[in-house]
């Protein structure tokens, strides 16, 4: 006779919970683990400190911190550290490098005989670009073909935490369009943590901005964040 | 035989020298995010022994060769302060600081997931700012609170403390005296909520039943001091209901 019953699978957290390693999120093979958990046996837990994400039969975790780890598509903004013949190395707020090839930089010829390519971008540089492919080996690769992709001169760049830029652009990008309009500043945000900022009141967005950082995970920001820049 | 300056007697009424009961910790101490250049970093004291850990990573590995194309390198580094002692100590490697740094090395590698950051370092650094017996416990707390706080991905917090005996009794949590003229002085850590111990040294002579009930003493002990470092996370983001927008 068979005795053997199904196990019924359960969940235990609500999304947008805090969650800590090892808290346990569900169980049985109901539930499959995303980004940020793991099974171990029959039950999913957590691998970092975050808010928990649900997506139909899929959990994952929104860490509350962590390093930038480069995915293919993304906006950037990167600092350029060095050149080679026909790259250049670029810093991109990650424990991976990134490459930018002189093909995805440039669109006319470049006789390397005779031009030395710093005159397109030199070290310490800052540009704005879109990660073009990450190798299963993380070496990443930039471009520079993309409509908002540009040199960023002037102006002044902080770094915040990069799983926190979501909350810094808001719904539909209602967050960073309050900052922008309030602060008469040219703000870009890559999803590496990076933001530019240029514009007449750089200290008050710098300061706005810091604040959505710091206080990511308490609701009430907005009218927080209304009230600090329509006050100084 | 008794060492200059030993007391006496240790326990007296049930009761150590400081006061406290056999199975009782010293006052603990937990804080989160207190240096701000830090990925992650953490403050752990057990009473006066109190341990700082800093954590940095995953960043780019160097030196280049030490690599590993597959998976994140763990680099713990142990010290104690010079000031730290009555004695002045010196500054620098030293045998026990090596030693310590590999067991706790050890220790955390049970549970970081190294496979999700390949070519990277993950440097971990404890500095015994003031020591009163227990502070490789007491650093390994820290670390442990300090690798969740950078966003390293990890199977669970490590735990530690220390058991010991002393005057023929069993206890929990030595203290500064207790280590030096006590009997047995064990650290032990566990993978958080699970049976397993990952770091288990032993100093001083014990029969084979005492072991095993040190051993479950100190089971008991790391699940205190596991609640402690949980509720630390869940009190610092209290305010929450999230408010993270996908």
């Amino acid at each position: 006779m068979n005795n053997i019953e199904k196990e019924k699978s359960e969940i235990f957290v609500k999304e947008r919970q805090l969650v800590i390693p090892g808290e346990i999120l569900a169980r049985g093979l109901d539930y499959l683990p995303s980004s940020g958990c793991y099974r171990v046996n029959n039950e999913l837990k957590s691998k970092l400190l975050g808010l928990v994400k649900l997506k139909d039969r899929f959990i994952g975790i929104i860490p509350l911190a962590g390093v930038y780890i480069p995915k293919t598509g993304d906006g950037v903004i990167g600092l350029v550290e060095d050149m080679q013949t026909t790259i250049w190395v670029v810093d991109i707020n990650s424990p991976y490098d990134a490459i930018l090839p002189l093909g995805e930089a440039v669109g006319e010829y470049v006789d390397l005989n005779k031009t030395d390519i710093s005159i397109y971008y030199d070290i310490s540089d800052l540009i704005y670009a879109k990660v073009l492919n990450v190798s299963k080996s993380k070496q990443v690769q930039l471009t520079m073909n993309d409509h908002r992709a540009r040199k960023l001169i002037g102006g002044r760049v902080l770094t915040i935490t990069p799983s926190k830029v979501p909350r810094l652009i808001g719904k539909q990008g209602s967050m960073i369009e309050l900052i922008k309009n309030e602060t008469k500043c040219q703000i870009i945000v890559g999803q590496n943590g990076v933001v530019w900022i240029k514009g007449e009141r750089e200290g008050l967005a710098a300061k706005a901005i810091l604040t959505i950082e710091s206080e990511s995970h308490i609701t009430g920001l907005t009218d927080k964040i209304t009230a600090m820049l329509k006050g100084e | 035989m008794s060492k200059v300056g030993q007391p006496e007697k240790m326990i007296v009424n049930g009761k150590r020298l400081d006061g406290r009961e056999l199975e009782q910790f010293r006052p603990i101490t937990v804080e989160v995010s207190v240096l701000k250049r830090a990925e992650g970093s953490a403050v752990f004291k057990f009473g006066d022994t109190y341990a700082l850990a800093a954590v940095f990573g995953p960043r780019t590995m160097h030196p280049r060769h030490m690599q590993d194309p597959q998976k994140a390198i763990l680099r713990c580094r142990y010290a104690m302060a010079p000031f730290s002692t009555n004695e002045r100590i010196r500054p620098g490697v030293s045998r026990r600081n090596v030693e310590i740094s590999k067991v706790l090395n050890d220790a955390l590698s049970n549970v970081v997931f190294f496979e999700d950051y390949p070519k990277t370092g993950i440097d971990v650094f404890v500095e015994i700012l003031q020591a009163d017996a227990s502070t490789r416990c007491a650093g390994l707390n820290a670390a442990s609170l300090a690798l969740v706080e950078a966003g390293v991905p990890v199977k669970d917090m490590i735990s530690s403390c220390s058991v010991g005996k002393v005057d023929g009794q069993l206890v929990l949590d030595i203290g500064g005296d207790e280590d030096q003229f006590g009997d047995v002085d064990m650290a032990t850590a566990t993978i958080g909520s699970e049976d397993k111990f990952v770091l288990l040294q032993l100093d001083g002579i014990v029969t084979q039943e005492e072991f095993f009930k040190l051993l479950e003493l100190a089971r008991k002990g790391c699940t205190e001091i596991y609640e402690r470092q949980k509720n630390t996370f869940k009190e610092k983001y209290k305010a929450g209901e999230v408010s993270v927008e996908s």
